[in-house]
């Protein structure tokens, strides 16, 4: 049953990636990227990560999509983006080959081994995924934790220094 | 576990399948009789003011951009509110740090006048 619930969202989220990739306007390449988040969500539904689901839907397909659709309404891509064929795609066509022939070599290779370490599915089935990110986080990733407000103090000052006109 | 999402997964699909319905049927069994009215895009029923793909001002990037920050700090939040009880007084503290160096970066914004919307 979950195989077969695997495979056909692994079935959209490939579609939906083409989608993304395919598509001539660039508020559909968008919105196909939106749908290939929500199968990514699923996918980590499925692994037993539901935190990472949620900030999956909340940080990716709420804020970040939000960024993108508005980068393509500040440089206005609809009539532009139809026009012009870069030689830039065929690089990125070869490097994205390459990169996939890589990565089926390593899994060719590689043994997968199953879970690793003392936190295995029934262990966050019983705690719960949040609890154990949040006791991990907050005890044994401390300095990381606080260090990573200050990288979002260093996003705030840089947003505000690139899109403010008088600073 | 995935037993648990059931009802989460019939909600969207219930979304998609009405979503794909309604344009589907409306399609289907709507009268067609169209007018230059009705074919015009709909702007809160005034009249049309040039095209609708204009560049927007950068004033909406800066928004979003802030948006995102911070919606990042409310993701940091929710571990932390999960286990809030169990971290006890170590736990409030190290989220105030957190909370009150990100706040010295809203100050930061503030002054820049960056959410004024001139």
């Amino acid at each position: 049953m979950e195989t077969i619930f695997f495979y056909i969202i692994a079935l959209v989220a490939l579609g939906s990636g083409l989608i993304v990739v395919l598509c001539k306007s660039p508020v559909n390449s968008a919105l196909g990227l939106v749908n290939t988040f929500f199968c990514l969500a699923v996918f980590y539904v499925m692994l037993y990560a539901p935190f990472m689901a949620a900030v999956q839907i909340m940080v990716y397909a709420g804020a970040i999509m939000v960024l993108i659709l508005f980068v393509i309404m500040l440089l206005n891509l609809g009539t532009e983006a139809r026009k012009r064929y870069t030689h830039g795609v065929v690089w990125a066509a070869l490097a994205s080959l390459l990169s996939l022939v890589t990565f089926l070599v390593f899994i060719k290779k590689g043994q997968i081994t199953g879970a690793a370490g003392d936190i295995t599915k029934d262990v966050v089935m019983s705690v719960g995924h949040t609890e154990l990110i949040g006791k991990t986080m907050f005890t044994e990733f401390l300095l990381p934790f606080e260090i990573a407000s200050i990288l979002l103090l260093v996003a705030i000052v840089g947003a505000v220094v690139l899109a403010k006109k008088e600073v | 576990m995935l037993d648990n999402y059931l009802p989460i997964f019939t909600l969207i699909l219930i979304a998609v399948c009405f979503a794909i319905g309604s344009t589907v049927f409306s399609g289907l069994i709507g009268q067609k009789k169209p007018s230059e009215v009705k074919l015009a895009p709909y702007e809160c029923g005034m009249p049309l003011v040039g095209t609708a793909r204009e560049r927007f001002s950068v004033k909406f990037y800066i928004i979003a951009m802030l948006f995102i920050v911070f919606d990042i700090e409310v993701v940091f939040m929710y571990p932390w509110a999960v286990m809030f009880k169990r971290l006890g007084m170590f736990g409030f503290v190290e989220m105030g740090v957190f909370i009150l160096i990100l706040l010295v970066g809203y100050i930061y914004v503030w002054k820049k006048g960056a959410l004024e919307w001139e």
